[in-house]
């Protein structure tokens, strides 16, 4: 079985601050992480390889700097790690990243490409399906459960309330969640061999014969108009006192604040 | 001067923190209370490497560095100090001196097991009467034909009885004093060798700590390490480097106190702020992790010295005489800022100040590193 799996570099949420002027996220002196969902997605194709023997291609699509990110897919377990990146991709969308990315994937083999259901800094849920869609391939999202039956896949998909088991035929396209695993660690020889030899492979436009109109800012449909974060309400306050007070004290406040 | 760094030791020291953070702080007390050897964190540690470090990968090692396994030692050693020597008595005293000074077939046999985890190491120097005056050595090594036969003992053995392989010292020739000392490799299960008595501990009390009684042991002539009456040198050349193992694991210990205490400041409220608004926990605390900052430069320098190949022996000393005098000083200052919440077993900081104390004691006292120190700078 021959796996892709599409990872994106995040900021760490935990540690994130909002620029109060701008509305942006402040990224300087953040550190990266794999985003969660997409790390699972990693562990889970690293379970079917141990499974049923598979070679696992990772893909990340970013500046730089997310090289840090294939190295750490690479020493949990990946066979080959790849970054797509190149200037004529920056300020790309949802729709001109998941074209880029199946652009990239047109150049590689595969029966099953695993992305996470969506990132923590954009939580859009949109380009691993999108990328279904430009490949016109069979897609689940919402799968914790993934389990090899001849040439069909037999997945878990998640609602709120309940779950379908469904059986897809590959090539197709899975969106993962983070709850599906505990991604396993790195291992320090994996580390240090990734880290002092060439392994990562650089990816620009010119390698996946794509029109650089197709990508980038100028193609993307959408645009980031404002970004707010939810106001932190007052925290509620515990009074232990006796039915009748209580009703007087919620009278009270109810009054106090005009709502009766 | 390169004071950064590289990626592979930034990655692997996130790597030791998830999974010192995931799979040793949740037992440390655990194990604390019931003086019990966490071995269901040995094939996890196996797994992943970190039984194997600073070996090349033909010995089964990860082909990282001394630098690496120090910082591996400190992140353990940050939320369990038990779970630090354990890593540093099995890779610094046992696999190493198989490595340095193991012909091909002993490496072959043991240093590649160990190396995987698939082993554990332990060693044996100390006896009842032969401590800091290690030349005292009362176990023997009598050549007969085909074997060597050993009879004798020693004692405060870390993962004695866990542990698979032993590097043990013993007299081949009493009257030529350091120079009759020989080294050799043990199993667990020679005939003739036992694991005597379990101390009951202060600190660092998940890790096994006993006794080896060896009675009529015959071991195969191969299974002598290194040279006949070399075993002194040996056995100082191993505690070299296995002062950087503690000095790490003392690094860990203080800097796991202040990381509780920082905590610790911000939320506990007297005269209706948080202590950490006061200027006397502000002061301990930056003079705590100034040492500890300090202490951590001294033990990555004496890693990277031997990384370089180059004599470390006195850094090492310096390391482990500062890493370990500072730890119990910042747990006991970490003690003191939690009042008596620290006293008590609710946290970790009182655990910290009893695991922190063996650090001056073992691998060799503070005193027996100022004498190696002086040693070096008078010669």
């Amino acid at each position: 079985m021959k796996i892709i799996v599409c990872i994106k570099q995040v900021p760490d949420t935990t540690e994130v601050k909002i620029d109060s002027k701008t509305g942006t996220l402040i990224r300087e002196g953040i550190p990266s992480i794999i985003n969660p969902d997409d790390k699972a997605g990693i562990e889970a194709a690293i379970q079917l390889k141990e499974k049923y023997d598979a070679h696992i291609t990772v893909l990340c699509m970013g500046p730089s700097q997310a090289e840090t990110a294939l190295k750490e897919a690479y020493a949990m377990g990946a066979d080959r790690v790849i970054l797509l990146s190149d200037r004529a991709f920056a300020g790309s969308d949802t729709w001109a990243t998941s074209l880029t990315l199946s652009y990239a994937i047109k150049k590689l083999d595969y029966d099953l490409i695993i992305c996470g259901r969506q990132a923590i800094d954009g939580d859009t849920a949109q380009v691993g399906p999108q990328i279904a869609e430009h490949l016109n391939l069979p897609q689940v999202s919402y799968v914790t459960d993934i389990e090899k039956i001849d040439s069909y896949l037999k997945v878990k998909k998640i609602f709120e309330d309940g779950y379908q088991i469904i059986k897809i035929k590959s090539p197709c396209l899975i969106t993962v969640l983070k709850e599906m695993n505990n991604p396993r660690y790195m291992t320090i020889n994996k580390i240090f061999n990734i880290c002092n030899k060439q392994i990562i492979e650089n990816w620009t436009i010119n390698d996946i014969d794509m029109d650089a109109n197709l990508t980038g800012l100028k193609a993307s449909p959408t645009q980031v108009k404002k970004i707010q974060t939810k106001s932190v309400k007052a925290s509620g306050k515990v009074h232990n006192v006796e039915p009748q007070e209580g009703v007087k004290l919620i009278i009270d406040k109810l009054q106090e604040k005009f709502i009766i | 001067m390169n004071f950064e760094f590289s990626e592979a030791h930034k990655l692997s020291q996130k790597m030791f923190r998830d999974f010192a953070e995931n799979e040793v702080k949740p037992i440390a007390d655990i194990i604390d209370e019931e003086e019990r050897f966490p071995e269901e964190n040995i094939p996890k540690m196996a797994k992943y490497g970190i039984l194997g470090i600073p070996f090349p990968s033909e010995f089964g090692g990860q082909g990282a560095d001394n630098l690496c396994y120090a910082m591996a030692v400190e992140e353990l050693s940050r939320v369990c100090g038990t779970t630090g020597v354990i890593v540093s008595a099995h890779t610094s005293l046992c696999a190493a001196p198989i490595y340095e000074f193991g012909t091909p077939a002993q490496k072959e046999k043991y240093l590649i097991p160990l190396a995987k985890g698939e082993k554990l190491g332990a060693f044996g120097l100390t006896e009842p009467n032969a401590g800091t005056d290690a030349a005292a050595q009362q176990t023997v090594a009598v050549k007969k034909d085909d074997h060597y036969l050993i009879n004798g003992s020693k004692i405060f053995i870390t993962n004695a009885g866990y542990a698979d392989i032993y590097v043990i010292m013993a007299m081949t020739d009493k009257s030529a004093g350091t120079r009759g000392i020989s080294a050799f490799i043990l199993e667990k299960d020679m005939p003739g060798f036992t694991i005597g008595k379990k101390e009951l501990k202060l600190g660092i009390r998940g890790s096994a700590t006993c006794e080896l009684i060896f009675e009529n042991v015959k071991i195969p002539l191969e299974n002598l390490l290194g040279q006949e009456g070399k075993g002194f040198k040996i056995a100082m050349q191993t505690l070299d480097g296995g002062r950087i193992g503690i000095a790490a694991q003392a690094l860990g210990i203080a800097q796991g106190a202040i990381d509780e205490t920082i905590q610790y400041v911000k939320e506990r409220k007297q005269f209706g702020k948080p202590i950490s608004a006061f200027q006397n926990t502000q002061f301990q605390l930056a003079d705590m992790q100034t040492k500890v900052d300090a202490a951590r430069w001294l033990v990555y320098h004496a890693a990277f010295l031997k990384d370089k190949k180059q004599s470390y022996s006195k850094a090492a000393a310096q390391a482990k005489l500062f890493a370990s005098e500072t730890a119990m000083e910042v747990t006991t200052k970490a003690v003191q800022l939690f009042g008596g919440y620290g006293y008590t077993r609710e946290y970790p900081v009182e655990r910290m100040m009893r695991d922190a104390k063996i650090t001056e004691i073992y691998e060799g006292t503070s005193e027996v590193q100022k004498m190696v120190i002086a040693a070096n700078i008078l010669k």
